[in-house]
């Protein structure tokens, strides 16, 4: 419990989360998180299946609301604001807080319209500064080159890693302030996972961006900050190096160098 | 145990292996001839069947078949009213059962799964998909035709709507529900509101599956005679009106293959091989949207 109140790195923080509880009906999956998450960092989440470090993701978009039988309780506060309680429309709350998925999910239409869609739910702009918005989505997500000449084509025309791709550009479009990447690679060969990784790296410039990931590797390749979690409690979070090189709590240590159970 | 186990030479175990294999090879074979005979016995009727349909119906195929009304005993003439009313009361039926059966099937699928209402409207509706289409005809009878003490196109459309709606339901429901969890996620993710996330992600992405359902409604309601028998009754002159009695093929068929004259009976024939062709390519349409998929 002490651990979990020195759960503010230095810098200023995007999302508080406070004393957060969360069920899938009986089923308590998370219990008491308090966590800020640094802005403009990347903010990687490990530990087994089944920890809760994806249910605590889809906290953050209220992704769980779908459906009736999950509920959560306590705080996130984002730009002041508590995101559970908040009378705003949960729509305008996840265009604030972009979201990609394990698998790919393009949308059933062509390239240009998968990331046009998003935009024109709030933005009313003229057919060339739609162009525009595109192609600097695309840019972002490094697959402008790869599609500039089909963009009229499906979504699902693509390979799995230009799909991928795609999703992560989609959301960037919309222009939202935080990036949610739930195992955005696992489903990716070892080439398009680089050209994520190196994505997030750069876009943590722009936003603000907590990884679900289950490779290990990876939340020491491109995170600053790690938190480690099990039985859906946060057991340590803090300074990525000093997670994997000087972790505090002997959990922490076991998972890390594979002598976990 | 190691003793035991050390008993049986290599050569009884392969002995062992090899009477067990023979006889599940035996059982395969016999339940292959099986499955084989089953598959035959249901193609040989079919292929029967459009065997008789063609060979009784192509002779009757020529020009005057589509531009003349049917004639009266031992008179030369056509079926157009017929086929024309059997387009036109087919195509309004479709259109008025359509948006319904795929709102309806919306509903079940995206807004209210679980709930008593919905649970109910899915009983009700299994019921109505396989209700014999006698009894619907009997239905549009009582409240529509003896109610207004005419026989009418619009009853005959309403009849066949009310068989296309229970269809779509089904088809649109069950396409939906296939869609992908995840790919709804999606969209929500983006703050799409729901209206958008249905009509534009995924109501596309179970598209070829909707167009089959309709499709499948309407080649089952092409084909429908009882439902029409009551309602449209039939015409034996060319009728547009929607409120008069018309003529369909169906009924048409009924009529004519039912008479002891040889002309009418030629007509029926040439009528069910118009039928059969329409539904088979029907059928197939729907096959190539699905497979695309």
């Amino acid at each position: 419990m002490p651990s979990n109140l020195k759960n503010s790195p230095p810098g200023p923080s995007k999302i508080t989360v406070r004393d957060l509880n969360f069920y899938y009906g009986k089923f308590h999956a998370l219990k008491s998180i308090n966590l800020d998450i640094p802005q403009n960092k990347v903010t990687a989440f490990i530990g087994p299946s089944g920890c809760g470090k994806s249910t605590l993701l889809r906290t953050f978009n209220r992704m769980f609301e779908l459906y009736p039988e999950q509920r959560a309780e306590g705080q996130i506060v984002l730009d002041g604001e508590n995101l559970l309680t908040t009378k705003q429309d949960v729509a305008l709350v996840r265009a604030k807080i972009g979201m990609v998925f394990q698998k790919p999910t393009p949308f059933p239409m062509s390239i240009y319209d998968n990331i046009a869609f998003g935009v024109r739910l709030y933005e009313n702009l003229s057919r060339s500064e739609m162009d525009e918005r595109v192609e600097w989505a695309l840019t972002k997500a490094a697959l402008w080159n790869e599609v500039k000449d089909k963009l009229n084509q499906s979504g699902l025309s693509l390979s799995g890693g230009q799909q991928q791709r795609l999703c992560i550009a989609r959301s960037v479009a919309v222009k939202p302030s935080v990036l949610l990447l739930d195992e955005p690679t696992s489903a990716l060969d070892p080439i398009s996972t680089g050209k994520v990784e190196e994505l997030v790296h750069e876009l943590k410039a722009d936003y603000t961006i907590a990884i679900v990931t289950h490779n290990m590797q990876q939340a020491a390749r491109c995170s600053d900050f790690t938190a480690y979690m099990y039985l859906g409690e946060l057991i340590e979070f803090g300074d990525t190096e000093q997670i994997f090189f000087k972790p505090k709590r002997t959990e922490t240590e076991d998972y890390i160098t594979g002598r976990f159970g | 145990m190691t003793t035991s186990q050390r008993l049986i030479s290599a050569a009884d175990v392969n002995q062992a292996r090899q009477a067990r294999y023979n006889s599940r090879k035996r059982v395969n074979q016999i339940a292959l001839t099986l499955s084989l005979a089953a598959m035959a016995f249901g193609l040989f009727w079919l292929v029967w069947i459009l065997w008789e349909t063609v060979r009784l119906g192509v002779g009757g195929l020529n020009l005057a078949l589509f531009t003349e009304s049917t004639p009266p005993p031992n008179e030369a003439g056509g079926i157009a009213n017929a086929i024309y009313g059997s387009l036109v009361m087919v195509f309004l039926a479709t259109f008025v059962g359509t948006p319904i059966g795929i709102m309806a099937g919306i509903y079940l699928a995206e807004y209210d799964v679980r709930s008593w209402l919905a649970s109910t409207t899915r009983f009700v509706n299994d019921i109505l998909l396989s209700a014999p289409s006698i009894v619907i005809g009997l239905f549009v009878y009582a409240v529509v035709v003896a109610r207004f003490k005419s026989f009418s196109a619009y009853a005959g459309i309403f009849a066949l709507a009310l068989i296309v709606i229970p269809v779509v339901i089904r088809t649109t429901e069950n396409m939906l529900i296939l869609v992908p969890a995840s790919l709804r996620e999606a969209a929500y993710a983006l703050g799409t509101p729901k209206w958008r996330v249905i009509t534009m992600v995924t109501l596309r992405a179970a598209r070829a599956g909707v167009i089959t359902g309709i499709l499948l409604a309407v080649a089952r309601i092409a084909g429908e005679t009882a439902p029409l028998l009551f309602t449209a009754l039939s015409n034996q002159f060319w009728n547009s009106d929607l409120s008069k009695p018309m003529a369909s093929l169906p009924v048409t068929i009924f009529k004519f293959a039912m008479s002891p004259y040889e002309n009418w009976q030629h007509l029926a024939w040439a009528g069910v091989f118009l039928i059969t062709v329409a539904v088979l390519g029907l059928n197939i349409l729907a096959r190539v949207l699905t497979r695309q998929k």
